[in-house]
């Protein structure tokens, strides 16, 4: 059954008909799910969120052609795999916006450009984004990052270098952090 | 719609063994592409999600006809359609009936076993056999009149 459903997935991607293909992986943190389209990578959900939740939000929201289908995020796993070890400092992936939108997309692509091992706060974000009075809005944009580690939220901290928030815990950002030796005060 | 893939999850060893019995090993596993490649196609129109299996089993069922069509084999036996519409829900019918509808063209007989045996509305009868909702109410239609022709 196993070689038959890799077929189909196959089929599908072939045919037009996959999507959104997911693969669940291992990171030092626990279990993520990476979910692609054809565009690129269009979500990473943290180990403190349910999977069944994720899929069925990109169901919803993409389409319900979800299938697992491991091999279309190998190169997404092989650099994730890579930034663990601290082996990698950039990420170059395709990625997919389409679940981020407005004031949010702008907020999430200014901290694509935040560099490895530098940090930026949540009123940086804000300007970077075109409303340097949306303070808030930039911490929610972080918050609701489709695509955390890639994009990395955990780069941005409070003014005056207080962490902030994560939405895979306070503890994951910390140990992101100092991974790549970002002092915390 | 649930993700598709919990209709895997949740359905493909019994489509399947459906195949299996329907067309023989050898054959069940194109079949199984076949159907699956189909819902996934007709999934995102779907508007009704309270009987995915049913749906599915329809799908393997018509792809069973279309596989012993393209065989020039006789159509599918009467047993195995019984089988397969017994499957997903107590048939309405009774079994003298399903004997009957068993004898009907492909297209009817699989829009009667998906309107009573499985409970679809013509929207996705119409899906599962890739046709309109107006044909697929023909194809109900011109069947019912048949079975209500043989057993006057």
């Amino acid at each position: 059954m196993r070689a038959e459903l890799k077929r189909l997935a196959d089929r599908a991607a072939a045919e037009g008909l996959l999507d959104v293909a997911y693969a669940n992986v291992d990171s030092p943190f626990g279990p993520l799910l990476l979910a692609t389209t054809s565009r690129g990578l269009v979500k990473v959900s943290l180990p403190s969120y349910d999977p069944g939740e994720t899929l069925e939000d990109l169901a919803a929201r993409i389409s319900p052609r979800v299938l697992e289908a491991p091999a279309r995020l190998d190169e997404a796993r092989r650099q994730l795999d890579l930034y663990f070890e601290g082996r990698l400092r950039e990420f170059d992936l395709p990625l997919d916006w389409r679940l981020s939108a407005g004031f949010r997309r702008r907020a999430l692509r200014a901290i694509d450009r935040i560099p490895y091992g530098r940090t930026r706060s949540y009123a940086e974000i804000a300007r970077s984004a075109g409303n340097e009075r949306a303070v808030r809005a930039a911490g929610t944009a972080c918050g609701s990052n489709p695509l955390p580690i890639v994009v990395p939220c955990h780069r941005v901290l409070r003014s005056g270098g207080a962490l902030g928030g994560y939405g895979g815990g306070l503890p994951m950002k910390e140990a992101l952090l100092r991974m790549e030796s970002v002092e915390i005060p | 719609m649930p993700p598709f893939q919990s209709l895997l999850d949740d359905h493909a060893a019994d489509v399947m063994a459906v195949l299996r019995g329907a067309v023989g090993r050898g054959d069940a596993e194109d079949c199984f592409q076949e159907t699956f490649l189909a819902a996934l196609r007709a999934y995102p129109k779907l508007d009704d999600d309270r009987n995915l299996r049913g749906w599915l089993l329809t799908i393997a069922h018509r792809k069973a006809i279309d596989h012993h069509r393209a065989n020039g084999r006789r159509p599918l036996p009467v047993a195995a359609a019984e089988e397969m519409a017994g499957v997903t829900a107590e048939p309405k019918l009774d079994e003298g009936i399903w004997a009957l509808v068993g004898g009907l063209p492909p297209k009817q007989r699989a829009a009667v076993a998906l309107r009573y045996a499985c409970d679809l509305p013509h929207a996705e009868i119409a899906a599962a056999l890739g046709c309109s909702p107006a044909a697929a109410r023909r194809s109900l239609h011109e069947g019912m009149k048949r079975l209500r022709k043989e057993l006057a």
